[in-house]
């Protein structure tokens, strides 16, 4: 016990006696003296072996786990009701795409990107995709992933656009939430799943909505900013010259100009939205995400490959046609 | 109001730029100059007690160096800039008085500009771009883009309407600029150094076009510019400024023929006076064409005279008024000609 000396020297050996304090160690049983070699580091556990009223490092993490239990139902109160309707429409989109007959939803969804990025390359990858999760029985899985990102990336967009906007009027806003994008960005996607699990019931759909939405709305809030701060100067001199209000501004020169860089985001909220969907199976998202998971747990390999190949088609083709429709907006900035 | 009557006023009107122009202003002494002011209060004296009147149906011009405060000087007038102190009237309406609905009608309504860099929107069209001013009024987009068709047509881009900016060329693009501002149908036109980005050919069209506009439209113009040909060809009155202070202002011939500094005489050194100097500039007046062999026009230049003379180094002629050519107002002999041709000696001395 390599600290004892310390409480002794500070005389508190009564303080630190405790019902259920160690009587004996291994060292003092075996009657070594202590070498140097093995001193340890005096954490929680160790002060612990000293003074047992020091608590251990589990029962810290004990206490967080309350305090966490302890707020959690004010939390709930608040966070539920406004939580509510992610969890319907999630619910709400899955059952109608996965209600809807293959036979008309492929040839929309393949129509859809032709729309969008005008190519009739991009809409026969969507089709070829389609086709192979079709023969392989993985269809109606990966129209789960869709739908799940689509909801999500609708509602990041929805968000996330205004706080785009929100953030390039005023550079305090845009301090004070650089960090909290910066968190968002970094947080291991893991971590996220955390402080959800504790808020939420597992089988509720809010629950991967919120860490796929809180995970995805980095980037179209960032670039939304960044593409509104980026228009010309001059530009905005010269339409303030000439008397337009701040909202003929943000809708008639602002965002047509940014654009370009707000769709550079979308693009990339639909990617990181896939990229969570897939981690999100593990607190009960439906979709190709759950083969993966069945494929590491079970060992089956064969299921898992496949599956993560239709995650590969999905990526593409959202890839693809997104890629294609903000080439067609730059494209059309130019001409 | 009339042709001739005072339509902007600025008055002691001061800018500092800087952490707390308010704090330092009273650092602002007679005579003191930008860069003692620098070093003395780390800010930037930008327009130090500007009083400049400009009148309805005239081109003004502000002339000076990059970093005279031109830019500065000109923002002020429809409130792009705040000042630190002075007072700026439009119509005898105090401009600075003004909440933010009532200036946002003034730049709707009264004042257009015109940009260095054009400052066209890239996403729209020639046509949607010269709409801007009635489309921020709320007006009826059918009628404004006929109005927007006719200036379009007047500015020579007829049949450019469904371009867009990038697709045309500098000039064409300050073109767009010009309409736009016309369209506008304000009274007050500024314009900032709005040919400078254009090479020296399509400018002087411009400079033409512009005097041409003007001749029937009777804008108050001001312009900006650091070129000082370009000033003397548009200016009826001309600003020199230099280092945010007022060196001399007044008819451009007469600072020509007197300037008031050392500094006005440097920079007229290298001009050309045949082209600029004007018969009636330098003519005595007289209404009688007694004695004289032939009649010129007042507004002819020295170059013009000399030339339609064949370069012959007698004679004295009747100068006629320039609006009315049978009325005899002055006369100048061809010796006073070739005399105004001489730059005068330098005789001021520097100012520090
Ligand atoms: N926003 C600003 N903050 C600080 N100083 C400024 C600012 N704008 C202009 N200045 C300074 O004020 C002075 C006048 O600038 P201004 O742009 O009016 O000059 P200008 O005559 O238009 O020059 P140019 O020919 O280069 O356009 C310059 O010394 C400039 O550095
Ligand atoms: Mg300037």
């Amino acid at each position: 016990m390599a600290y004892d000396w310390i409480f002794t020297a500070l005389g508190m050996t009564d303080a630190c006696k405790t019902d259920s304090g160690p009587l004996l160690s291994l060292s003092s049983l075996r009657n070594e003296a202590p070498s140097p070699w093995d001193l340890p580091f005096p954490s929680l556990d160790t002060l612990n072996e000293a003074c047992a009223a020091f608590p251990k490092t589990r029962d810290f993490t004990a206490a967080l786990e309350d305090g966490f239990l302890y707020i959690r139902p004010a939390l709930r109160t608040v966070l539920d009701p406004l939580t509510q309707p992610l969890s319907w429409a999630l619910d709400g989109a899955l059952t109608l795409f996965v209600e809807m007959p293959w036979w008309i939803l492929v040839p929309l969804l393949i129509l859809v990107a032709k729309l969008l990025s005008n190519s009739y390359k991009v809409a026969g990858i969507v089709a070829a995709s389609f086709l192979f999760l079709l023969f392989v029985d993985y269809y109606e899985f990966a129209i789960q992933t869709l739908s799940i990102i689509f909801v999500c990336t609708v509602l990041c967009v929805a968000f996330g656009v205004p706080l785009g906007i929100a953030m390039s009027r005023s550079d305090r806003f845009q301090n004070a939430m650089i960090p909290i994008l910066d968190m968002l960005q970094t947080l291991p996607t893991f971590v996220y799943l955390i402080p959800l699990i504790f808020l939420f019931n597992i089988t509720e759909p809010k629950l991967y909505g919120l860490a796929i939405i809180l995970y995805a709305i980095v980037p179209v809030v960032r670039l939304t900013n960044l593409g509104i701060r980026l228009v010309d100067r001059d530009v905005m001199e010269a339409v303030t010259a000439f008397g337009l209000t701040d909202r003929q501004k943000l809708y008639r020169v602002q965002i047509p100009l940014a654009l370009p860089n707000i769709m550079a985001g979308v693009n990339q909220t639909i990617m990181m939205s896939l990229a969570m969907v897939v981690i999100a199976s593990l607190v009960s998202a439906p979709g190709l995400g759950t083969l993966v998971l069945d494929g590491i747990n079970n060992l089956r390999l064969g299921v898992g490959f496949l599956a993560g190949f239709g995650i590969v088609l999905i990526a593409i083709m959202l890839d693809r046609v997104s890629k294609a429709a903000l080439a067609r907006i730059d494209k059309s900035k130019k001409s | 109001m009339a042709l001739g009557d005072v339509k902007i006023s600025v008055q002691n009107l001061f800018k500092i730029y800087g952490y707390n122009p308010r704090a330092v202003q009273d650092k602002v002494y007679d005579g003191i100059d930008k860069s003692a002011f620098m070093q003395e209060t780390g800010h930037v004296l930008a327009l130090n007690n500007i009083n400049v009147d400009m009148r309805e149906g005239q081109i003004t011009v502000v002339m000076g160096l990059s970093g005279s405060g031109k830019s500065t000087l000109i923002r002020h007038l429809n409130r792009l800039i705040e000042p630190t102190s002075g007072q700026i009237f439009l119509d005898g309406t105090d401009v600075l008085a003004m909440d933010e609905e009532t200036l946002r009608n003034l730049r709707r309504r009264s004042m257009s500009m015109v940009f260095q860099k054009f400052a066209l929107l890239p996403h729209r069209t020639v046509l949607a771009n010269t709409i801007l001013a009635p489309e921020a009024r709320g007006e009826n987009t059918k009628q404004s883009e006929d109005e927007a068709r006719k200036w379009l047509a007047r500015v020579g881009l007829e049949g450019m309407e469904d371009s867009y900016p990038s697709q045309l060329s500098g000039g064409m693009q300050q073109r767009v600029g010009l309409a736009r501002a016309l369209t506008s149908n304000a009274d007050v036109m500024l314009m900032d150094e709005a040919f400078s980005a254009l090479d020296p050919l399509i400018r002087t069209s411009m400079q033409d076009l512009l005097l041409e506009l003007q001749r029937d439209l009777h804008k108050t113009i001001i312009f900006i510019t650091h070129d000082l040909d370009e000033a003397l060809k548009l200016a009826d009155h001309l600003v020199v400024l230099k280092d945010g202070y007022i060196v001399q202002q007044g008819d451009p011939q007469e600072i020509l023929l007197r300037p008031a500094a050392r500094y006005i005489e440097e920079f007229i050194q290298d001009i050309n006076r045949a082209r600029v100097l004007k018969v009636k500039s330098i003519m005595s007046p007289t209404k009688t064409k007694r004695g004289c062999s032939d009649v010129v026009q007042g507004d002819d230049t020295l170059e013009a005279v000399i030339n339609a003379h064949k370069g012959r180094i007698d004679g004295t002629f009747a100068v006629s008024d320039p609006n009315d050519a049978t009325k005899i107002i002055g006369k100048v002999r061809m010796e006073d000609i070739y005399r105004a041709l001489v730059r005068p000696q330098m005789q001021h001395d520097y100012e520090n």
